[in-house]
């Protein structure tokens, strides 16, 4: 079975430096998948494209244009995800940001994430702890120890280029571990945990809860049930 | 097949010509368009319930009482009444006195809300919105069915003896429907009940629509309330028309980009291709209108909003003009020639509810089949 890896890249220059680094991330991740026998695509999806769809989204109450719901189908879909911003203002980019607000609240329930940023200076390179690991807490999401920060001189020689390239495969290792890890454990030895399906919010969840459950703890007290004239 | 119109009520500055009405004209507004209605031969006028400017209608069956006086054969419904923060004590003490005082001419839809201090302000939870809605409507479906009620739920202060006055019409409690845009539990809930499912449809993409109706029409089958395909289906539709289409297109466009709710967002060409906004000729609404019921299935009632964005009272009178006079005569034709003879045409109404008799599917609080739980 062929993991499906989706990587969401918030530059906005052409060629960016965000997506140079999410292409390393990338191909990192592929070696480590295909590394353990097993065989991974790779799709990457430019946030920028969908600049105008977001914006839709947000004047309309989130409806969901036809470009936008593929997206978050995709995603929700995928076995992992890399998320890669560039540092605006100190923090992720508003793009990014818009992305991840038009998603469903249970859209990237325990989802693999790896989480990379690009910025001018190493100096902002606690965006990734301070901003970027929250939000994908509150998702729900598993994000791996390793964060990859890539500052300018990250790109040169040296040893601030060598250690962006190893914190790059330490990465892509500890999510290759989490994208193939097996559900293990056997029904009835631990504690029924409240496991959260993962929904991309687009099709309507036609496994709807029965209305009697709905309506039970109403109605528990003194309810004749069926009707009396 | 009903059609008619149904207004949010917003007080929006008209911005072509920068005049903003008062609340006083705007409410005197929604009800011209009432009997506008009426007199070109629509079938339904629908209020919707807001608790904060710039909306007026907070009072709702004050306005359909008002209607009801003048009207004869208009239906009065609501779009939405908000069954989460009203009393549902309220409900059915209002809506049965408008029965009595309309003949009838009376049904409703129930919404939750989603203007989150309106909660608070009714000393309700935003959080709790889809248990108030499951509860406060099993309640006042209760309320309009039993002689003497005895409660005790989560969110309302115990009832014990309690008899509604005045009853409904003719012991017969009007009909309901539930709206929700995307809520299936709201669609589930309806199917449970045997009532009509509304969706709203102008703000989002026929697909979304399209499935909220499906789930709707399967789980009214498994309920045992009559095939999918019978099921009670309203669809909202939002146009604007001239005999023209590049007129209607010219003339609508400051008000689509100004507009409270998507103004400011996609263009008008894209909101119209998106979702199923139609202005253009007369021609173009019926057959956009038509269309509905290719992604919907046959469905029984049709209303339009035409009132918002700060349109001037005359253009909104006009349009209601061509909607009457133009546009559903052709819809009526076209819908019913299309209609399988098994499914019905229009809602229930009070007459048909009421001649189905006091141990019809109708009085009984819960008419439905195959319960998937044990009660």
């Amino acid at each position: 079975m062929s993991r499906r890896i989706v990587i969401l890249s918030a530059g906005l220059s052409q060629p960016s430096t965000t997506r140079l680094l999410a292409d390393r991330i990338g191909q990192a991740v592929q070696a480590q998948i295909t590394g353990r026998g097993e065989s991974a695509e790779v799709e990457v999806v430019e946030l920028k494209d969908l600049a105008i769809d977001l914006a839709t989204a947000m004047t309309t109450g989130g409806m969901p244009t036809p470009r936008l719901a593929r997206v978050r189908e995709t995603v929700s879909a995928a076995d992992g995800i890399v998320a890669v911003s560039p540092v605006f203002t100190a923090s992720y980019s508003g793009l990014f940001k818009m992305f991840f607000d038009v998603l469903d609240p249970e859209a990237l329930n325990g989802m693999p994430v790896i989480i990379a940023a690009t910025a001018g200076t190493p100096r902002h390179s606690l965006v990734l702890d301070h901003a970027i690991r929250p939000l994908f807490t509150y998702l729900r999401a598993v994000v791996v120890p390793t964060g990859v920060f890539a500052a300018t001189e990250d790109f040169g020689d040296g040893e601030a280029g060598r250690t962006l390239t190893s914190r790059i495969h330490r990465a892509a290792a500890e999510f290759a571990t989490l994208v193939l890890a097996e559900k293990t454990g056997v029904e009835g030895f631990a504690p029924i945990a409240d496991v959260k399906k993962r929904v991309s919010g687009i099709q309507i969840d036609r496994a709807v809860t029965p209305f009697m459950d709905m309506l039970q703890e109403h109605v528990k007290h003194r309810d004749p049930g069926r009707g009396q004239q | 097949m009903q059609f008619g119109i149904f207004s949010v009520g917003d007080v929006t500055i008209d911005p072509v010509t920068g005049r903003m009405p008062s609340e006083s004209e705007r409410l005197k507004a929604m009800m011209k368009y009432a009997l506008k209605a009426e007199e070109v031969g629509l079938d339904v006028f629908a209020t919707g319930e807001h608790h904060n400017p710039p909306f007026v209608p907070s009072s709702p069956t004050t306005m359909l009482g008002w209607i009801a006086a003048r009207t004869e054969r208009l239906q009065l419904s609501t779009a939405t009444t908000l069954i989460t923060t009203n009393d549902p004590v309220k409900i059915a003490e209002d809506f049965s006195v408008l029965q009595h005082l309309a003949d009838g001419r009376v049904d409703l839809m129930m919404g939750r809300g989603n203007t989150g201090p309106v909660y608070p302000w009714f000393g309700k939870d935003i959080r709790k919105g889809l248990p108030l809605a499951v509860e406060n409507y099993h309640l006042l479906r209760r309320l309009w069915r039993e002689k003497v009620v005895d409660w005790e739920g989560q969110f309302r202060t115990p009832l014990r003896g309690f008899t509604l006055a005045p009853a409904p019409l003719d012991d017969t409690p009007p009909f309901v429907w539930h709206g929700s845009i995307r809520s299936p539990e709201i669609a589930e809930q309806a199917a449970f009940y045997g009532d009509g499912f509304f969706h709203n449809h102008i703000f989002w993409n026929k697909e979304h629509t399209q499935q909220m109706v499906e789930l709707y029409r399967s789980r009214f089958e498994h309920y045992g309330h009559g095939t999918a395909d019978q099921a009670i289906v309203g669809l909202g539709g939002q146009v604007f028309m001239r005999r023209n289409s590049q007129d209607a297109v010219r003339e609508f466009r400051p008000y689509f980009d100004n507009a409270p709710v998507y103004g400011h967002g996609p263009s008008l060409e894209e909101f119209t291709q998106m979702t199923p906004l139609t202005v253009g000729s007369p021609e173009q609404v019926i057959e956009r209108t038509l269309g509905f019921a290719d992604y919907a299935g046959h469905y029984q009632r049709q209303l339009f909003l035409v009132d918002h964005a700060g349109l001037p009272e005359d253009v909104v009178l006009e349009q209601i003009e061509i909607l009457g006079t133009e546009v559903v005569p052709v819809l009526r034709r076209e819908f019913e020639a299309r209609r399988p003879s098994h499914v019905p045409s229009d809602p229930p109404g009070h007459a048909a509810l009421a001649a189905q008799g006091p141990n019809s599917r109708h009085r009984q609080v819960m008419p439905a089949a195959n319960l998937d739980a044990v009660a």
